[in-house]
């Protein structure tokens, strides 16, 4: 039966991990976590590796194959080279935990400081209406299943030890996802500036690069944010038509139903 | 069957040094080609537009055609033979690029290595990274004024592509004017696809239904869209097409050349 050489980060230790190395036999339609099970069955039952649905959803089993972020249950095999070693090592970005396994909780501590979904008070939910083209934006966002690649590939979270905290592509995308939803009356675009750090971001798209669930982050999602910080503060001319006409955010807030005129 | 092979690199830190990276493929050819085309890119509309009439003699215009580096061209007469009529026009479109979303993913990585490509090591680990929180990177922020300029300039290319179809009290069908014509319509493209008009047309808008006025933003922001997706080919081709328009009436003035036409 044909084999595959597999290298393995181990260890629960910056310094003290290496790479292991695993012959896995390989059947027609493997992918990298099938061959992490065969070596978790058949050579070290430690192995440690999140996972969970097996179907590319739950965004558990997210690691780095051949240097590229990508989710376990997702990558064949038989993308790589015949003959050659496959590498698979934890996400950099995270705290290591133990071998493939890392601390992601960091990704939860951003999204609790975001201001939540604010319909307005007045409005009973059983009354709010909208139509496909207001809504199909965010549908895009919604798709986002956690698995925090983006995150792991963002040069500024992997690259730069920042004074100040970026949020993220990740928590970008769901910004935008309440920014742009028509029963929103939020305002984030102070946060954005500010404790998101929008301006970390240099648009360079591997976010988008690695998205599993290929969502335009960029193009869709960072750069219309980025938009919007500079209509409230980096745009002179709408400042000065704000003030002329006496309304300070103009622009942002539906109204009650989603329905005015 | 388990051996112990290479030591681990650090998860939880960077890549520590430039071009460090597991990936074993060759990430690094987008940025060096990106890199070489764009400073000879640089390289030759600095001399082009600067340098080769008060240097060489060559003009900027020639049969009709005149370059796109210096349309529209501003009170040449009056101006010492030193000064170039490319400088009071030129900064609108390079400026415009140099803000542009897409050129900035595509410089920050072949420029400034940062990062080069995606999960590749940067030169250097720095707490004090500020990118466009910060100036000089802070003016990014300032495309949308250059989109605004950026249209004057384009009406004159048009205005000069339409132009050359007349010469000498005749109709002219010319390779030049097909030339200028193409690069008008690729720059138009190009500004079209702007992720600012994007957003300025529609895309500041949370609520596209909400009336006429909405629902008519909301058909031109996914129009645009249609263009938007496709920025970064729209950018190459223009970038592409202006130095072809300036090669084109530039070979023409030396006599390089002859202009293929049917005139009628």
């Amino acid at each position: 039966m044909e084999e595959t050489l597999l290298w393995v980060f181990r260890g629960s230790d910056r310094d003290s991990g290496r790479y292991f190395e695993y012959r896995v036999p390989v059947e027609e339609g493997m992918v990298v976590l099938d061959a992490l099970h065969w070596i978790q069955a058949n050579v070290a039952a430690d192995l440690a590796v999140r996972w969970n649905c097996k179907a590319a959803k739950c965004g558990s089993c997210s690691a780095e194959v051949n240097g590229r972020p990508s989710l376990l249950c997702k990558t064949r095999l038989s993308d790589f080279p015949a003959g050659e070693a496959i590498t698979i090592e934890p996400m950099r970005t995270f705290p290591l935990v133990r071998d493939l396994v890392t601390d992601v909780s960091w990704n939860y501590r951003v999204n609790a400081r975001i201001a939540p979904f604010s319909p307005p008070a007045e409005a009973p939910e059983e009354a709010w209406r909208w139509q496909q083209e207001d809504i199909e934006r965010v549908q895009e966002f919604r798709r986002c299943i956690e698995c925090f690649l983006c995150q792991d590939v963002c040069h500024v979270l992997r690259n730069h030890e920042t004074e100040h905290e970026f949020a993220g592509p990740r928590y970008l995308v769901r910004v935008a996802a309440l920014e742009m939803h028509p029963m929103d009356q939020g305002d984030r675009l102070a946060y954005l500036r500010t404790d998101a750090g929008a301006g970390y971001c240099n648009i360079t798209k591997c976010c988008t690069e690695v998205c599993p669930e290929h969502i335009k982050i960029t193009d869709n999602a960072i750069i219309p944010l980025k938009e919007r910080v500079a209509d409230r503060y980096y745009d002179p001319l709408q400042v000065a038509w704000r003030k002329l006409r006496r309304r300070p955010d103009a622009g942002q807030a539906p109204p009650p139903t989603g329905q005015r005129e | 069957m388990v051996a112990p092979s290479v030591k681990a690199r650090s998860p939880g830190t960077a890549e520590r040094g430039f071009g460090t990276t597991l990936r074993v493929d060759r990430w690094i050819l987008e940025p060096a080609a990106i890199g070489l085309v764009f400073t000879g890119f640089i390289i030759y509309s600095l001399i082009s537009s600067l340098i080769w009439l008060p240097a060489f003699g060559v003009p900027y215009e020639a049969e009709g055609y005149l370059s796109p580096f210096f349309s529209p061209l501003i009170a040449p007469g009056l101006l010492p033979a030193w000064f170039s009529p490319a400088i009071l026009v030129l900064w609108i479109p390079l400026g415009f690029r140099a803000t542009c979303y897409y050129y900035r993913k595509a410089y920050y990585r072949a420029f400034f290595f940062d990062p080069p490509a995606c999960a590749v090591g940067e030169p250097s680990i720095h707490r004090g990274y500020a990118m466009e929180t910060r100036f000089p990177f802070i003016l990014q922020n300032l495309h949308r004024f250059f989109l605004y300029l950026a249209f004057i300039p384009l009406a004159f290319l048009w205005l000069d592509a339409i132009v050359s179809l007349r010469h000498e009290d005749q109709t002219r069908l010319g390779l030049g004017s097909i030339v200028l014509v193409a690069n008008a319509v690729l720059l138009s493209g190009y500004s079209l696809s702007c992720h600012s008009l994007r957003h300025l047309v529609g895309g500041r808008l949370d609520c596209f239904s909400c009336s006429r006025r909405t629902r008519t933003r909301h058909s031109m922001w996914r129009w645009l869209t249609g263009f938007n997706e496709k920025h970064a080919r729209w950018a190459w081709a223009s970038l592409f097409s202006v130095v072809l328009g300036d090669a084109y009436v530039r070979l023409l003035a030396i006599g390089a050349i002859g202009d293929l036409h049917i005139s009628f």
